[in-house]
């Protein structure tokens, strides 16, 4: 979906970014002047000079108390924020003894697992006796545990696949497999907005890279059947192979992939599909299995899966689900099989255990529950803020949502703002989105009820009415809507 | 005849302008024959050069051209040598294991202070999955900052006296993410050739110019360092980054790089240095800090330092260290930091366990270096191997004297780690390497130490590769 500024606020966006940057220009014309221990040694290059670092002095640390918040409790949610001082103008921040007890609208933990679980966390604690919590070997060289493969035929099943495979990290698990399977004179052609961890296996596999528009199958079929007419440039050989690359839910769009029309694409021109679903998995569909499930695509028309634990788990790594070939493959070749050390296993437990829940398996209706609440969580919060007259981002169902900030100013003053009324959430800005498009992230999670989600739109929307984010028309007078409910 | 002829032609053309003067320039002939000349050279100069007409495919070429592509498999077909078997373990990887239900004695598990199942470490972790959960549910930026993960961070650079430190959720990504946040392209990187794949992908990623320097060999960096120098002094070049990067034992041979002379070449060349612990934190040094308190050279000579804690620590993840301006940059530009979710907490507080352990207690270390020199010994008695590596390397490389060929030596070396484990009940295994990895050295058994195990332990093992060994060959 093409994001379309309104023409207002591009306008000042501009303007700050103008402002900022003149400014910043302006300090390190003078800052040339003084002698500062930020001036390399006599024959050194300094250590970061390019447009990053103009950013992180200028732009960032102004507003750096607004990001990496930690926190002193579990990421559930209702969390206690460390509050932080300042003594060099927000250039360091310090810890203070101080909570916050926020409203947590931040945390990738949509079906609630990220706290102490009754079912879970006693089989965490009883695998963290077994096994401790590191193998210090690889999982092809002595890091193999039983729990490691129980995990691994539990994800097979659930996501539909005859094997799967996991990784200690859900960006390794990109950046190690990506590689493993591409190589040069193969063509990689990825969605415009992919995760950073696509872009840097993409980059390392040393495969040809090349972008279609943002979830848009018709651009798909036409950059396909351009690349497969040409062929390699310059030697105009035949691609090896066509790699297409999509996730299930674009985290920073809220927005679902359209994968049945790109199946179809990727199926008549034999191109392979690898799906990313990091943040689908668990959270979409109507037994938790994703993005396939919600759309009614076949597992087996895609070829590659990939997903992680982190965020519907509340566990890390992630795995890659494929043909038994493939899996068998890719465990003698993937350095993240081969050298990094094996995931945790106290984390495979929770997985495990979370996996067991969302199937049913601990004999209670506990797992169907989060997935609906998760469900109607979402869809509640995303059509109250669009009546608010929010402008969101993203699909229905989908439980991550996007509030358009755009100015540069906004980022502090909505994060501050919601901050004082004790409700956490997370602001984006350059290098997780374009420079134009701050944003504001709302991530649903099924532990929310129904008062918090109340609380949390109160909120917001006085917070929107200070910063001016109301870009769209209200449908309804939400306000009044809003003390009805709470009186 | 003929000459007439010209003459007669000469001066038909010289007839209009014979004897003209012009601007006191008296021209005769010819002129003519060079205007129709130069109007005939701007005719042509102003005709369109040749093109070949450009026809672009039409729709049913393409709908033909994507008919008749087949691509290649998604992945090369699996042959039964890439089929390999490993073991599963049913018990925690301490020095000792079980494997299909017997108990075997581990050299397999990087383990080497025999901190996997300590009581202080498991405590401390039961504590923070109560607390916090297992996952952090975000990254770093979004509320997946716990305060344990501040705390090890500050945990890990007073231990190693540095200013400030960063966390990775895995070790691997470490490397992959450090250096592409300092180096770009037209940065200089020189490098050891028998890095680890984490550093490799990081060289590649950042696309900077990488030089490999021979394993360990200092007179081919210095050569590769004078070769930079020269060609800068030669082109005046704005000045660029320029690092060295080494691994302090490294992982693919158990040898020690000599960072001493590292130092005194990167301070002669103007060069920085990135050193990779991974494997010798908590192992090298008399307190465990690492191969700056092995040689005595301030940590501060060491620019960038990362490690994995999935070895020595008994965790997983992995940090880097340096000044605060290199831990600062990279909370905006290391990828693995920015956009991964942050590692979980409990093994955070599993770390600052860990390092705790290691400051109450030196004696460890002790029994790690006795271990690892009484093993060293042991193992250099059998006379079908070569040991490599450093003497106070926990990793131990053996690699077959008789060398036939790497392949058929991977083969033999296989059959020898399967009889171990199934007759002497020892797990020991063959490194393997990744095709994607670019490290050329020979691979190997691959034996590690820990102060948990027992000199009799020790002892016992070797004389059960002896037999296995012996057993092996002679079946050949």
């Amino acid at each position: 979906m093409a994001v379309t500024i309104p023409y207002f606020a591009a306008l000042t966006t501009y303007f700050s970014y103008g402002v900022l940057f003149v400014f910043g220009h302006l300090r390190d014309f003078f800052r040339g002047f003084m002698k500062s221990d930020a001036t390399p040694p006599e024959g050194y290059a300094p250590l970061c000079r390019d447009f990053e670092d103009f950013y992180t002095r200028r732009l960032y640390h102004r507003i750096q108390d607004c990001f990496n918040r930690p926190i002193a409790s579990a990421p559930n949610a209702w969390i206690d924020v460390i509050e932080r001082y300042t003594n060099d103008n927000n250039k360091t921040l310090h810890r203070t003894d101080k909570t916050r007890h926020c409203l947590n609208l931040g945390s990738y933990n949509y079906l609630g697992f990220a706290a102490q679980d009754e079912y879970c966390t006693p089989r965490v604690i009883d695998t963290l006796d077994k096994f401790a919590i590191s193998t210090c070997a690889s999982r092809a060289e002595g890091g193999t545990t039983a729990v490691h493969e129980e995990l691994e035929a539990l994800v097979a099943d659930f996501v539909g696949k005859p094997a799967a495979l996991t990784y200690g990290m859900g960006f390794a698990t990109n950046s190690t497999t990506l590689p493993s399977l591409l190589g040069k004179g193969c063509l990689i052609i990825s969605d415009s907005l992919n995760h950073s961890s696509i872009v840097a296996g993409a980059r390392g596999s040393g495969a040809r890279v090349t972008v279609f528009q943002h979830n848009i199958p018709e651009h798909l079929e036409e950059v396909l059947r351009q690349a497969i007419a040409d062929g390699q440039p310059r030697t105009h050989r035949p691609w090896k192979k066509i790699m297409v690359i999509v996730e299930g839910i674009y985290s920073m769009e809220g927005e679902l992939c359209r994968l049945k029309e790109i199946v179809a694409v990727t199926k008549k021109y034999k191109a392979y599909l690898y799906l990313d679903e990091a943040h689908s998995i668990g959270a979409i569909g109507k037994s938790g299995k994703g993005i396939c499930e919600l759309q009614g695509v076949d597992p087996a028309d895609v070829d590659i899966m990939m997903g992680t634990f982190t965020k519907s788990f509340g566990s890390c790594g992630g795995y890659i689900a494929g043909s038994k070939e493939l899996i068998e493959y890719l465990k003698s070749v993937s350095p993240g099989h081969l050298y990094a050390t094996a995931m945790s296993p106290p984390a495979v437990q929770q997985v495990i255990s979370a996996l067991k829940l969302i199937r049913g398996e601990d004999g209670s209706d506990r797992g169907a529950r989060k997935l609906a609440q998760v469900r109607e969580n979402s869809n509640f919060f995303r059509e109250e803020l669009r009546k608010m007259g929010c402008e969101v981002l993203g699909d229905a169902d989908s439980p991550v949502m996007p509030v358009m900030l755009y100015n540069p100013a906004k980022i502090p003053a909505f994060n501050r703002e919601c901050f004082k009324r004790n409700v956490a959430v997370v602001t984006v800005a350059f290098p997780a989105t374009p420079l134009l498009l701050s944003r504001a992230r709302v991530c649903i999670s099924a532990a929310h009820t129904r008062e918090d989600l109340l609380r949390g739109l109160e909120v917001i929307s006085e917070v929107s009415d200070m910063v001016k984010l109301k870009y769209m028309p209200p449908e309804e007078d939400v306000e009044s809507y809003l003390k009805e409910k709470l009186l | 005849m003929a000459s007439k002829l010209v003459e007669s032609v000469v001066t038909f053309l010289d007839e209009p302008f014979a004897n003209a003067v012009i601007l006191g320039v008296k021209i005769d002939g010819h002129l003519l024959v060079e205007a129709v000349l130069i109007a005939a050279i701007l005719f042509l100069l102003m005709q369109k050069s040749y093109q070949p007409e450009k026809k672009p495919l039409t729709q049913n070429e393409i709908d033909q051209l994507c008919e008749e592509w087949v691509p290649e498999p998604l992945h090369p077909p699996v042959t039964e040598k890439m089929k390999m078997k490993t073991p599963v373990l049913e018990s925690a990887a301490g020095p000792h294991t079980t494997v299909d239900g017997k108990e075997v004695l581990n050299l397999a598990s990087a383990n080497y202070l025999g901190l996997i199942g300590h009581p202080k470490v498991k405590e401390a972790c039961e504590a923070t999955l109560n607390k916090y959960g297992v996952g952090a549910c975000g990254p770093r930026g979004f509320y997946g900052t716990i305060d344990v993960h501040l705390d090890l961070e500050a945990k890990i650079a007073q231990f190693l006296k540095t200013p400030d430190s960063i966390l990775y959720s895995y070790g691997l990504a470490t490397c992959a993410s450090a250096i592409p946040a300092f180096c770009k392209r037209g940065d200089i990187l020189i490098a050891d050739e028998g890095v680890h794949w984490g550093i490799q992908n990081g060289l590649y990623l950042s696309r900077s110019t990488v030089k490999l320097f021979r394993h360990n060999d200092m007179e081919h960096l210095e050569s590769l360092l004078e070769e930079v120098m020269q060609q800068d002094r030669r082109k005046k070049k704005a000045l660029v980054r320029r690092f060295i990067v080494v691994e302090a034992i490294y992982q693919n041979s158990g040898r020690m790089t000599p960072l001493d002379e590292v130092v005194r070449l990167k301070e002669k060349y103007k060069f920085r240095v990135l050193v990779d612990e991974s494997h010798s934190l908590g192992v090298l040094g008399k307190t465990g800090r690492g191969i700056t308190e092995h040689f005595k050279i301030p940590v501060e000579k060491v620019d960038i330092l990362t490690a994995a804690m999935g070895y020595a620590l008994a965790s997983a993840g992995g940090f880097c260290t340096g000044s605060a301006k290199v831990v600062d940059h990279q909370r905006l530009s290391g990828a693995g930091y920015c956009f991964s979710a942050s590692i979980p907490p409990y093994l955070a507080s599993g770390s600052i366990a860990a390092i705790e352990i290691i400051e109450d207690n030196p004696d460890l270390l002790v029994n790690l270096r006795r271990n690892i020199i009484t093993f060293r010994k042991c193992l250099a008695s059998i006379q079908e191997l070569v040991v490599s590596g450093h003497e106070f390397s926990p990793v131990i490389f053996l690699y077959l004297k008789r060398s036939v060929s790497p392949s058929s030596d991977v083969l033999v070396l296989q059959q020898i780690a399967d009889q171990m484990l199934e007759k002497e009940s020892v797990l020991v295994t063959v490194s393997r390497r990744s095709i994607l990895d670019k490290c050329k050295l020979p691979v190997g058994l691959r034996l590690t130490v820990s102060a948990a195990h027992t000199e009799e332990e020790l002892h016992a093992a070797a004389a059960s590769l002896q037999r296995s060994v012996q057993s092996v060959l002679r079946n050949q």
